[in-house]
């Protein structure tokens, strides 16, 4: 009885070790927290299809670009997208993996979601700390319906280096020269006044407790912790409301045609419907690839998640890219990557 | 005769077995001596790590490193005065909080409990002290900033904040996150370190001594200043110690605490600590200047924690020689 179970075992076992070995495909990245849980998501999901194994670490995006020009991982990701010369340098090429949104949360009591105005010269004031209340002109003047308190604004940021950081301040230094010349942009900037949060979830909680408080998260985040979203005049001049259709019409409207390796941060995109602060992640691999099977695989990988990732991408509030930008990352796959 | 080839070869077994004995003797010694260098080694590796990693920072910014407020990653430029001193600030007010409730505490489970009381108290000392950093962040951020931000931060901000001179430094936006509530959430989390160790040391006192002051007729207060105290004083320091080299590292709790600006505060205002800027900014670094001086400050935080015990021993040191007198 004993031996006849240890018997089944040892052929189950052997069964599992084969085939562990026959869906031994797998590759290997790491990169941005941006765009982890959608990154998880696909992975499993195409490991259910195709018995191919991605794994997808979580260090950061100065993680994912030191693995990539290392030719230590098969894919690295940033949400910064490196120059067209780094790239040459190093040997990698660049294509862009998914879009996100950043959205300015308020905590104003009596104001809903989706109600407040602004604009982004208006929106770099305030974190430059040069309108200090909620009913300066500036921002009635944008909003002469609503009932404005005479409440001191806290400015809320996010205290880790992020992608949601650095597309913000890319947004505030392209629309206010000041922004620009004083502060800059980056993963992490200094900031003139307020407080940081730790994380989307920290930001979102700051937001929440403090009367009068503004922060930014991602789009997800806004939407799922009930927090009133502003609403942003875009580079065309419409208001426009944070959703996925109008990140969608902001990746849509960017100028991928005249942008070498996908160098495009695509924030104050063109565009009568365009969301001004929308977020690219980007996807960096090694043209001599130390391992031409797995990047071989990684390609794979993407090209699946480029057809079936949509709607999963969606459901985590992430915005899948356009059918002609698909295309067009097809060609550069073709003229980089010949392993 | 065959007594004496007995003998001689008994004689030999007790050579062979000397002999192995004395190998062995010398191999485990070799195995403890690796053992003890082993620690020896990675303190100073993960300096040297540090120390190397952070030297384009000292190169580039030279004593500006720590003597300058200025942190501003955009720009590639990293002064890091005010993590440094947000990490010593928040610190102190944790021993401040913390040393008289362990000593309470302390005290009550070693004089005044009654028996039955001491040990389940005890335990639950010991067990607070297992709760990962995390949440303490967490409660701290979702329960103590806005109980301090509605209660206590408008208070010291109007009476504290008042005062000539040091009144600049209890002033700020009543919000309840700073350096004061990163010093109370520290608190709570090092007072199980600091009262197990003052518990057990008071315990070491005999009881003969108790009882002789006692049958003198002593009050609980006069047994405890004049005879438990000094009795205890060096080790009492020790725990002390112990506590306040947790709370210079700590990274977690603070982070979700203290506000994370990098900038020169009042104790009500946001500020940041070494730990907090380096678990922030590390992953996201892109500049090689910025990943170097972020490693600076870690080998910055190494040399305070080091300076701390150090300082710590030498006070332990001088405590002995008086004792002795």
């Amino acid at each position: 009885m004993l031996t006849q179970l240890k018997c089944k075992l040892a052929v189950l076992g052997l069964a599992a070790a084969l085939s562990f070995n026959a869906y031994a495909a797998q590759s290997n990245g790491a990169g941005a927290s941006f765009v982890f849980p959608a990154m998880t998501k696909w992975s499993s999901d195409y490991n259910k299809a195709t018995k191919n194994r991605i794994s997808y670490q979580s260090i950061g995006s100065g993680g994912g670009i030191a693995q990539a020009k290392a030719n230590t991982v098969d894919f690295g990701s940033t949400d910064a997208p490196l120059k067209p010369e780094e790239l040459a340098k190093f040997n990698l090429g660049q294509f862009p993996s998914v879009n996100g949104g950043v959205v300015p949360v308020v905590n104003i009591p009596g104001v809903a979601a989706g109600a407040i105005r602004f604009t982004g010269p208006v929106l770099a004031d305030i974190y430059l700390g040069k309108i200090k209340l909620w009913n300066d002109p500036a921002i009635v003047a944008l909003n002469a319906d609503l009932k404005l308190p005479a409440l001191p604004i806290r400015v809320i940021y996010r205290a880790d280096g992020s992608g949601t950081t650095f597309n913000f301040v890319n947004y505030l230094s392209k629309v206010s020269p000041e922004w620009k010349q004083k502060i800059g942009e980056g993963t992490t900037v200094r900031w003139p006044g307020g407080f940081g949060g730790k994380g989307n979830e920290g930001v979102a909680a700051y937001v929440k407790q403090i009367k009068g408080a503004i922060g930014y998260v991602e789009l997800s985040y806004a939407t799922s912790n009930k927090l009133s979203y502003a609403a942003m005049k875009n580079a065309a001049g419409n208001f426009v409301q944070p959703s996925l259709k109008t990140i969608q019409a902001a990746a849509n409207s960017a100028d991928w045609a005249n942008s070498k390796d996908f160098y495009l941060i695509v924030t104050n995109a063109p565009g009568a419907e365009s969301w001004p602060i929308t977020a690219t992640n980007f996807i960096l691999m090694s043209t001599k690839p130390k391992n031409p099977v797995n990047a071989k695989e990684a390609i794979k990988f993407f090209r699946w998640v480029y057809t079936s990732g949509d709607t999963s991408a969606q459901q985590l509030g992430y915005v899948p890219l356009s059918p002609e930008l698909v295309t067009r990352i097809e060609a550069y796959w073709a003229t980089k990557f010949k392993y | 005769m065959s007594d004496a080839t007995a003998l001689a070869q008994r004689l030999r077994l007790v050579e062979a077995r000397a002999s192995s004995d004395n190998f062995k003797d010398r191999l485990f010694h070799w195995i403890l001596a690796a053992a003890g260098f082993f620690v020896l080694f990675s303190l100073l590796g993960a300096m040297y790590v540090m120390f190397i990693g952070g030297q384009a920072a000292f190169a580039k910014e030279g004593w500006k490193f720590i003597t300058t407020d200025f942190w501003d990653p955009a720009n590639n430029i990293f002064h890091g005065l005010s993590p440094i001193v947000g990490t010593l600030v928040s610190s102190f007010i944790a021993l401040l909080f913390a040393v008289p409730i362990s000593f309470g505490i302390a005290l009550f489970l070693t004089e005044v409990a009654p028996t039955w009381m001491r040990n389940p108290i005890a335990i639950a000392i010991e067990l607070l002290a297992g709760i990962p950093s995390i949440i303490y962040g967490m409660w701290g951020l979702f329960v103590l900033v806005p109980m301090l931000g509605e209660n206590v931060y408008p208070w010291i901000n109007d009476n504290l904040g008042q005062l000539p001179l040091i009144g600049q430094y209890f002033q700020g936006v009543p919000i309840g996150v700073g350096l004061l509530t990163a010093g109370t959430v520290l608190a709570i989390m090092i007072i199980p370190f600091i009262a197990s160790v003052m518990r057990e040391v008071f315990l070491t006192v005999p009881s003969r001594l108790k009882e002789s002051a006692y049958a003198l007729g002593s009050t609980t207060w006069e047994v405890v200043w004049d005879v438990v105290l000094p009795y205890t004083k060096s080790a009492v320091i020790g725990g002390v110690f112990l506590g306040l080299g947790r709370a210079l590292g700590e990274t977690m709790a603070v982070t979700f605490v203290i506000g994370n600006a990098n900038r020169l505060a009042s104790l009500l205002e946001p500020s940041t600590s070494i730990s907090a800027t380096i678990a922030n900014e590390f992953a996201e670094a892109f500049a090689d200047e910025h990943r170097a001086a972020l490693l600076g400050l870690g080998f910055l935080l190494f040399v305070v924690s080091f300076c701390v015990l150090s300082v710590a021993k030498l006070l332990l040191l001088s405590l002995k020689h008086r004792e002795g007198r």
